[in-house]
């Protein structure tokens, strides 16, 4: 299972030339900019015996295209000796992108083009076909928030009390303190210093993710 | 030793321990959450395929009328699961939902025998959605294992287990491997 790549494109099979990749690039770079959706392109020589819908969605879990939240990224898997390939469709994209539609651009736009070895041509009439059929899902995004992770306020509370206890117990001594002139306090400074991590990617490049998957799309072969 | 400390230190001991078997709990209860929303999403996998199967069904009748036992097997079965998942029985919901699935692939079999049917464009579109939610069942499935298998591990690790017994904090089931369940189970033709 390759790791999330630099670039929109990959291809392990040398199918593509380096021309034709930039190409394939630029048109999902300027798709991505006016619509936010992204797509990825995989080739692979062989799945070894995998099933091609295991290894699409364990892909997709692990590149996480498309935005958290919109979850609008989708991905065309090609296994090139298996004769094999599949789009896999992020939530945020089922919508605009269904399963009949993505067979139907397998079988129509990508298979018959394979077919004849004509691999770039497939592909980019298969992208240009998904591209056409996902426009404006930003303008009317789908929210299908699956699992959202609020904020765990329950674990503060044991946090406070602790510092209100101790905050208790220092008053109580400091006063004590005063009786006895002293005036040594407690300090809790620097424990919820740190934590610098921050989310996002940088513009321009291949970034952003977060996407979910929850296995929609569909599989072909030719 | 002052006096208000000695009072006030098991009282912060203690406090702790007790705010933390809260956190504990918290967790306990999270993770089954997590495990029942997962059922969910496997069950509401199962409506969209049984919301599949009346214009499956049509289809079909249209280009193979003599397999009319099989396709009536499929309606009834789906209306049975449907009955199931009414009653909110999981394990007679999850047996229906298995019964149906074996019989939609022997119809998805039997369908093999009509060239007509296979190549007609609403049979096709049919059959994509239907290997497309086929698809999200087993991934839905998995990530149910995995949230069941997680809170299973909680309730019987420490401290979770210490909470598990007097909470009733029981075992979930996962689902059950079964012959290529490793494999999505997808429909071929």
């Amino acid at each position: 299972m390759p790791e999330r790549p630099g670039g929109r494109v990959t291809d392990f099979t040398g199918t593509l030339s380096p021309n034709e990749k930039v190409i394939l690039e630029r048109k999902l770079a300027d798709f991505e900019k006016e619509t936010t959706n992204q797509i990825a392109v995989l080739l692979i020589p062989t799945l070894k015996g995998d099933s091609l819908e295991d290894y699409s969605i364990r892909l997709a879990e692990k590149w996480k295209i498309g935005q958290k939240g919109r979850n609008n990224g989708a991905i065309l898997l090609i296994v090139k000796n298996d004769r094999q390939l599949r789009i896999e469709v992020g939530y945020g994209l089922e919508g605009s992108l269904p399963d009949a539609l993505s067979g139907s651009i397998i079988r129509n736009e990508i298979a018959p083009r394979f077919k004849t070895g004509q691999f770039y041509q497939g592909i980019d009439a298969g992208l240009s076909a998904i591209i056409a059929a996902t426009k404006g899902e930003y303008k009317a995004p789908k929210e299908r928030e699956r699992r959202s992770r609020s904020f765990p306020w329950g674990m503060l509370w044991p946090i406070l009390l602790f510092f209100g206890i101790f905050a208790f117990i220092n008053l109580v001594a400091r006063k004590r303190h005063y009786h006895s002139g002293g005036s040594r306090g407690w300090t809790s400074g620097g424990i919820f210093g740190g934590g610098g991590s921050s989310w996002g990617g940088s513009g321009g490049g291949f970034s952003g993710g977060g996407g979910d998957f929850g296995g929609g799309g569909a599989s072909g072969d030719w | 030793m002052n006096k208000a400390l000695v009072i006030l230190i098991p009282l912060v001991i203690i406090g702790v321990l007790v705010i933390g078997g809260f956190g504990i709990y918290n967790g306990l209860v999270s993770a089954q959450e997590e495990a029942k929303t997962a059922w969910a999403q496997v069950e509401n996998q199962y409506q969209r395929r049984a919301d599949l199967i009346p214009n499956l069904v049509e289809t079909v009748k249209g280009y193979a009328k003599q397999e009319k036992s099989i396709l009536e097997e499929v309606t009834r079965l789906r209306s049975q699961w449907g009955e199931a998942r009414q009653s909110g029985n999981i394990n007679k919901s999850l047996q229906a939902a298995q019964g149906l699935e074996s019989a939609l692939s022997r119809l998805m079999v039997v369908v093999e025998r009509y060239p007509e049917l296979k190549s007609n464009q609403n049979f096709m579109k049919l059959q994509d959605q239907l290997e497309g939610t086929e698809n999200r069942i087993s991934v839905e499935r998995r990530r149910y294992n995995q949230s069941v298998m997680n809170y299973n591990k909680k309730i019987r690790t420490f401290p979770g287990a210490f909470f598990a017994g007097p909470f009733g904090f029981e075992r979930m089931s996962l689902f059950e491997a079964e012959a290529g369940a490793k494999k999505a189970p997808s429909v071929k033709f």
